[in-house]
């Protein structure tokens, strides 16, 4: 059956990935940092681990973005590649990573939106280099095809 | 799409439930929350107008259990039924791995049947997904109303099949849900024709809902094990 395309990354890459937002939580004094697929799944968190939903969340900040993208689209933009939410305490700046990821910082009044909003910059062309690089081969131990091999009978089995 | 994350041993996929307005896809995902044991589940979340009319999604996500080690965990979407939410509707189909469409039985909502089976198809294209190549269940809701259509006649509107070219796949194939239907059969005119599996459903009471969701998960995580 074809699904719709799917894309993993390596442990480098995700080592790669915590580096730069630890990096960009450091010097902008940020809470943290979420990353999210554009479907709505939650990737990685670094920084402080967050004392909410983090899967609603993430679900929440996607269709977030979704809808923005698609205001842009009605009045004559591409997209909006960032977003900024404003609360008393605590605000998100949403930014697009590679057009498939949402990357979602949380501060609060120990930075301010001007700092954030330039390193953020930076980081986001970082992390966009990790994604947009060709991806190697897969090793064929890697994936669902390879986890989920030959358990038809565990499927079946668990929803029996 | 699904996510596999190796750090804390799970599998996430989306589903995603479809259908014309006022069919049922808030109450199938309402029934799910209510009889799961909550530690198997998220909390729901409705983005719902004042009168309860969904504005852009319902989002339920729920573990069915552990496969070789990983928690199998399912992110359950519905869309807004109305035609107007198009939009919305489109951008909740984004990554999905299965699709439940639920239909209402009624005589009268068969036209708005038609028309949502048709958007669900468009909007998949659109994302360039064939839809009758994924994991995809149709629920034929509201059975126990008096004007409820006959399954027959809901399968030819709805669910006529699509052409099996593939001559391995051309054998015939009982729907798991239900041994006395067909999945794959030839015609009289001697072609070959899929149709996707339904579950028969009253889902305010409850009845296939539970059916249902098993069904379209199940295709979900064959369609994983087998894809390369």
């Amino acid at each position: 059956m074809s699904r719709a395309s799917h894309w993993s990354f390596t442990q480098d890459d995700a080592d790669n990935i915590s580096r730069i937002l630890m990096n960009f939580l450091q010097e902008t004094n940020s809470r943290s940092a979420l990353l999210v697929d554009r479907s709505g799944q939650l990737v990685t968190t670094v920084g402080e681990q967050p004392q909410f939903d983090a899967t609603a969340f993430a679900t929440l900040a996607a269709a977030d973005f979704s809808a923005n993208d698609q205001l842009a689209k009605l009045i004559g933009e591409t997209d909006f590649t960032t977003l900024f939410h404003q609360g008393e305490r605590d605000s998100m700046y949403v930014a697009d990573v590679a057009r498939r990821l949402i990357l979602v910082v949380l501060f609060d009044q120990r930075t301010t939106l001007g700092l954030v909003r330039l390193r953020l910059k930076a980081a986001v062309n970082d992390l966009n280099a990790v994604f947009t690089r060709p991806q190697e081969p897969q090793p064929a131990d890697f994936g669902a095809s390879h986890l989920l091999a030959g358990a038809e009978d565990d499927i079946d089995r668990l929803f029996s | 799409m699904s996510v596999i994350n190796y750090a804390s041993r799970e599998i996430n996929c989306k589903i995603v439930y479809y259908g014309p307005g006022l069919g049922g896809k808030t109450t199938n995902l309402e029934h799910v929350y209510a009889r799961v044991a909550p530690d198997t589940r998220g909390k729901l979340i409705s983005l719902a107008t004042e009168n309860e009319r969904t504005l852009f999604f319902d989002f339920l996500p729920v573990d069915l259990g552990t496969i070789r080690g990983f928690k199998t965990r399912f992110h359950l979407y519905t869309v807004p039924g109305q035609v107007y939410y198009n939009a919305s509707r489109k951008l909740i189909l984004k990554g999905v791995d299965g699709v439940v469409f639920v239909a209402d039985s009624q005589v009268e909502r068969q036209e708005a049947n038609v028309e949502a089976m048709q958007n669900l198809y468009d909007n998949m294209a659109e994302y360039g997904y064939d839809i009758t190549r994924m994991p995809f269940v149709i629920q034929y809701n509201k059975r126990d109303l008096p004007n409820a259509a006959p399954i027959d006649e809901l399968d030819q509107l709805l669910n006529p099949g699509f052409e099996v070219v593939d001559p391995a796949r051309q054998r015939q194939m009982t729907d798991p849900n239900n041994p006395s239907r067909l999945l794959v059969e030839q015609l009289p005119t001697g072609e070959w024709v899929e149709r996707v599996p339904s579950v028969e459903a009253v889902a305010v009471a409850g009845d296939g809902v539970f059916d249902t969701l098993k069904a379209v998960s199940k295709l979900v995580l064959k369609s994983l094990a087998s894809s390369s």
